[in-house]
């Protein structure tokens, strides 16, 4: 599985320091990043996929340099994202969108591999439904598959089952949980729903003014007291 | 989990029928208007006044040219205000083309066409860095450049060679039409071939790769850039797209009744296209067809009547406002639900 090598990290916007020095390394499976609103969490993805520059840090994806890589260039090696604001696109069918993940930088095979994503979200009888018609669950699933179309390595999801109830949340985190499993792709959630983050990462990575304040494994970080005061405001054990 | 969206929403598939669940089938009353229409229209030479048949000529023109501004603006989301101009260089580059070189008149309007797609690179590249108003600004800017180069080199200019000047030569220039379409009917004809050819070509565009990037594209960049598209790569090739389209036109106005003049593009008729083709509808490719229309027929229609032509600009200022509140689709769609809707009802009708 992918591994990502983060160090020593910083993005400023003028006085503004939204990550501050972060050094994490992800060595593969299901990750969480979480922490308070502001945290830098979002930044952190941005600067992953290529939408913020850092001021200082290096990145390596399985020994490459990411930052050397132009934005577009990241998508097509096999880094994917989701957004905070669902961006599945309307006036596409279910399988174009999905074809749109896939065929940029590669030539042929784009039936199999969109057929295959389609299965995986669960989509596979409804190709040619326009995404327009489709509910939230609907929507955010075909952003999913696009996500994990081909061979993904490393997936960020960002914030994937906001406007979503619980019942199809815990759907979409099984869904999630399975990328790694399934698709041997490393991924990267941010998700404020703490049930969901649980219930997919095996490791955790907590964000507080832009520094990272703890790593490891879920049930020790949700038990660590500086998580528990800087995220959650309390110092009980996180059900 | 596959099952998910199997249970979601399984209304949205089928059209329930006016009495319950039964599906309704599809009216065909538009497809046979269609056909009417599309037959009225070949046949426009066989039973017009030859001012009428260059009217319509014309207006297949300028529905390529508006073909052109619904792509970037309708498809890319991007405001091109250059396009009348990009008509000028077409229609230049295939007169210079036609004065200096003897090629087949098809591989004068692909020329045309091809160097006006470079040109529209170059009127393009502004848009990597800018969109919205401030795209719209720097791309009516070039259209007033392009305006003031043909007043200063006498544009179109009949001197010899490709780059020849004359002091004496007329102010009107015409392209030779090729030998089996030297009268306006069959130049309409051959008109509207080349023009459903370039239809065509968006088409095909729309329906590949290139469509799903720009639909991408005009949602939001950042998703376009996470799905792996080059948004500079095809930014430029929309824009390509719609300058090559209006260059092969501009080949086709220098070939047309009348030939094509210095003053005959000013700067303010890109606003109007703008208008206009707003009011036909960019997001389909009927809008283009409307908006030619609007262009070219209602003023025809008011000379005929006597009716002076300045009407047009404020019935234009009034249609965009009707089209911005009323049906922001455009009048084509607005046509295309009027006609299903009579369709319904007349099925209805015809069932009791």
């Amino acid at each position: 599985m992918t591994e990502v090598r983060i160090e020593g990290l910083t993005v400023r916007y003028g006085g503004v320091v939204p990550l501050d020095g972060v050094d994490l390394t992800i060595d593969g499976g299901a990750w969480g990043l979480i922490g308070p609103n502001g945290a830098g969490k979002t930044t952190f993805f941005n600067v992953l996929s290529g939408f913020a520059r850092p001021a200082e840090g290096r990145i390596t994806v399985d020994g490459e340099d990411l930052l050397s890589m132009r934005p577009h260039a990241r998508a097509r090696w096999g880094l994917r994202r989701t957004f905070q604001t669902e961006q599945a696109i309307r006036e596409l069918t279910v399988a174009d969108n999905v074809r749109l993940g896939y065929e940029h930088g590669r030539r042929g095979g784009a039936g199999e591999a969109v057929a295959a994503a389609l299965d995986f979200v669960g989509l596979a009888d409804q190709p040619h439904r326009l995404v327009g018609s489709l509910d939230m669950r609907g929507r955010r699933l075909v952003e999913l598959a696009r996500a994990v179309v081909g061979s993904p390595r490393l997936v960020l999801l960002d914030e994937p089952a906001a406007g979503l109830p619980d019942q199809e949340s815990e759907e979409l985190g099984a869904l999630i949980r399975a990328v790694p499993e399934r698709l041997g792709a490393t991924v990267l959630l941010v998700d404020h729903d703490m049930a969901l983050v649980s219930a997919c990462c095996e490791k955790l990575a907590v964000l507080d003014f832009g520094r990272l304040v703890a790593t490891g494994p879920t049930a020790e970080v949700l038990q660590d007291p500086l998580v528990l005061a800087a995220y959650l405001g309390t110092t009980e054990e996180v059900a | 989990m596959t099952t998910m969206l199997r249970q979601a929403d399984p209304a949205a598939q089928t059209v329930p029928g006016p009495g319950g669940t039964v599906p309704e089938a599809p009216s065909r009353l538009p497809r046979i208007a269609g056909a009417v229409a599309a037959l009225a229209v070949l046949a426009v030479p066989l039973y017009s006044s030859p001012y009428w048949v260059q009217t319509f000529t014309a207006t297949a023109i300028y529905a390529a040219v508006a073909l052109g501004v619904s792509l970037l603006l309708g498809r890319v989301g991007m405001v091109s205000l250059c396009q009348f101009a990009l008509l000028a260089v077409g229609a230049w580059i295939a007169l210079r083309i036609g004065y200096g070189l003897d090629l087949p008149f098809l591989l004068v309007v692909l020329l045309a066409g091809l160097l006006t797609g470079l040109v529209g690179v170059l009127v393009g590249l502004p848009a990597l860095r800018l969109s919205g108003l401030y795209l719209a600004l720097i791309t009516l800017m070039a259209a007033a450049g392009v305006t003031v180069v043909l007043a200063a080199t006498q544009f179109p200019n009949g001197g010899d060679g490709v780059l020849g000047f004359s002091n004496t030569a007329a102010g009107t220039s015409q392209l030779a039409r090729p030998s089996f379409a030297t009268s306006d009917g069959a130049f309409y004809v051959l008109t509207l071939l080349i023009v459903g050819a370039l239809f065509g070509l968006v088409v095909w565009q729309l329906r590949g790769k290139a469509g799903r990037a720009w639909a991408a594209i005009r949602q939001s960049e950042a998703t376009a850039v996470a799905a792996g598209v080059s948004v500079v790569r095809y930014k430029l090739w929309a824009f390509a797209l719609a300058a090559f389209i209006t260059g092969a036109a501009g080949a086709l106005l220098a070939a047309s009744g009348g030939g094509v003049t210095t003053y005959q593009f000013p700067t303010e008729n890109n606003i109007l296209l703008l208008a206009a083709c707003l009011m036909g509808g960019v997001y389909g490719l009927w809008g283009s067809v409307v908006a030619a229309v609007f262009v070219k027929v209602v003023p025809a229609l008011l000379q005929v009547w006597g009716i002076p032509s300045d009407v047009l600009l404020i019935a234009f200022g009034v249609g965009v406002i009707q089209t911005v509140l009323v049906s922001p689709q455009g009048a084509a769609a607005q046509l295309g639900h009027d006609l299903s809707r009579l369709a319904r009802r007349l099925s209805r009708g015809g069932a009791r």
